[in-house]
């Protein structure tokens, strides 16, 4: 019983649109700079093409992450999901960063069982006692995405924003919580706690819809798996990018997904 | 304020030769609005290099409310809280204090009190960032050197949340 609950759960964190991956998938904090005795934040999350509104599906929450400035785990307040958005609240009752993270990494299989399609998702674990040895017509691909925003109470720190090794992160030498018009802000990128050169990234400001071009950065690591942006002007800004690589956890799977997305909020001067 | 400008001139001329001293003067513009707070206000020395090195003035709302301390707001004072605020375990004693109403507020420092006390000579800015609720944001500098060799006066002039800003150093 317990073994079947852990393994819903596991399938459950697994349930992310994935049919939405030409959109934007975002969270969008209500604010990134804090102060106060109990300062709490709400944020969106959501799958749209327009940044930032909801107007497409809504982000599922289950594969939800919240990193407190100490490095330990904390829970979302009144998490919910409507139509076309998630939404959660986080109180932030320790001084520092917290990291806010969706993370979905599994395995998808299809194949052909009495002449019907079956689909089917996992784990490495679960995918050698589920998916019969002998599937006819069998294809496995992996997935590693992230995506997540940074908020800060008080003065930032970088506990929470360790290197998890897994999939594609960022390692922020600006702070995010440290971005202002007109400044240079410098990451470095990394592929399973490996620094990765060539990766392109692709940089929007929110209201798009109040603009007639997205005007999109355009930024590629260099062989030190490092990039850096001017801001142009303030906002709340989505920075993703996209790779695969064959290293999969089954044999069975021939590729793996890879993504990576960012809310980062750059304040005025 | 007749009375009070006398004092601060007596309270001057009392003064010991040697300590050089810096004076400041800040207005809070009385303004045309439907809704208004009183703002809140940071006033800091910069060094060359942009870094805080001294907080002479910061003027929020301390008293308790049903949101927490007024420092919820705080960083609403972008620059300095980015600079020195976030840093700080507030109140901080001779620098935080309530917020002042419209009019113009008068500030001294000597060289024997704790904010000026370890100023290194050399160029620095005086910083004065007003932020006020349903209102606007407003940053104005005066730069000078320290310490002063012949007294030097420095002025700006806010167009929105802040009046006329001046400073003027002693040697």
């Amino acid at each position: 019983m317990k073994h079947h609950l852990i393994l819903a759960v596991a399938l459950a964190s697994l349930a992310i649109p994935f049919n939405a991956a030409a959109h934007k998938a975002w969270l969008r904090p209500s604010q990134t700079v804090l102060a106060g005795t109990d300062p709490w934040i709400t944020v969106d999350a959501a799958v749209s093409n327009d940044l930032f509104y909801f107007n497409h599906v809504p982000l599922r929450l289950d594969g939800l992450v919240i990193t407190a400035p100490d490095g330990s785990t904390v829970q979302p307040q009144n998490p919910a999901t409507g139509k076309y958005r998630s939404v959660f609240d986080v109180a932030l009752q320790q001084q520092g960063t917290y990291r806010i993270a969706v993370v979905n990494s599994g395995l998808f299989a299809s194949w052909e069982e009495d002449g019907k399609p079956k689909r089917w998702r996992g784990n490495s674990t679960s995918f050698a006692s589920e998916v019969p040895r002998d599937a006819k017509n069998l294809r496995v691909s992996q997935s590693v995405g992230r995506n997540e925003t940074f908020v800060t109470n008080g003065a930032p720190n970088k506990t929470a924003l360790e290197p998890v090794g897994e999939g594609i992160e960022l390692v922020a030498l600006t702070h995010p919580n440290d971005l202002y018009a007109g400044e240079q802000a410098k990451f470095r990128v990394l592929l399973d706690g490996q620094p990765a050169a060539g990766l392109e990234f692709e940089i929007v400001r929110g209201e798009t819809r109040y603009r007639n071009a997205q005007d999109e950065i355009k930024a590629t690591t260099d062989a030190q798996g490092e990039f850096s942006v001017t801001w142009p002007s303030a906002g709340m800004y989505w920075l993703e990018t996209s790779s695969q690589d064959d290293r999969t956890s089954v044999p069975q799977a021939s590729q793996r997904r890879l993504g990576y997305v960012a809310t980062l909020e750059v304040l005025p001067q | 304020m007749r009375v009070k400008l006398f004092i601060a001139v007596t309270g001057l001329l009392t003064m010991p030769a040697y300590a050089a001293e810096l004076q400041v003067n800040v207005e809070i513009p009385r303004l045309n609005v439907a809704e208004y707070h009183r703002p809140y206000v940071a006033i800091w020395l910069e060094g060359a290099d942009h870094q805080v090195v001294a907080n002479l003035a910061v003027w929020y709302q301390m008293r308790e409310t049903a949101e927490g301390h007024g420092t919820k707001w705080l960083p609403d004072l972008r620059q300095w809280w980015r600079k020195s605020g976030r840093n700080l375990d507030l109140p901080v004693d001779g620098v935080t204090g309530p917020t002042r109403p419209v009019g113009r507020h008068a500030l001294s420092f000597t060289d024997a009190q704790p904010q000026l006390k370890d100023l290194a000579p050399g160029q620095y800015t005086l910083v004065v960032e007003a932020a006020r609720e349903v209102g606007g944001r407003e940053l104005v500098k005066i730069p000078f050197t320290w310490p002063a060799t012949a007294p030097q006066a420095g002025k700006a002039q806010g167009s929105s949340e802040l009046g006329a800003v001046s400073l003027a150093v002693r040697p």
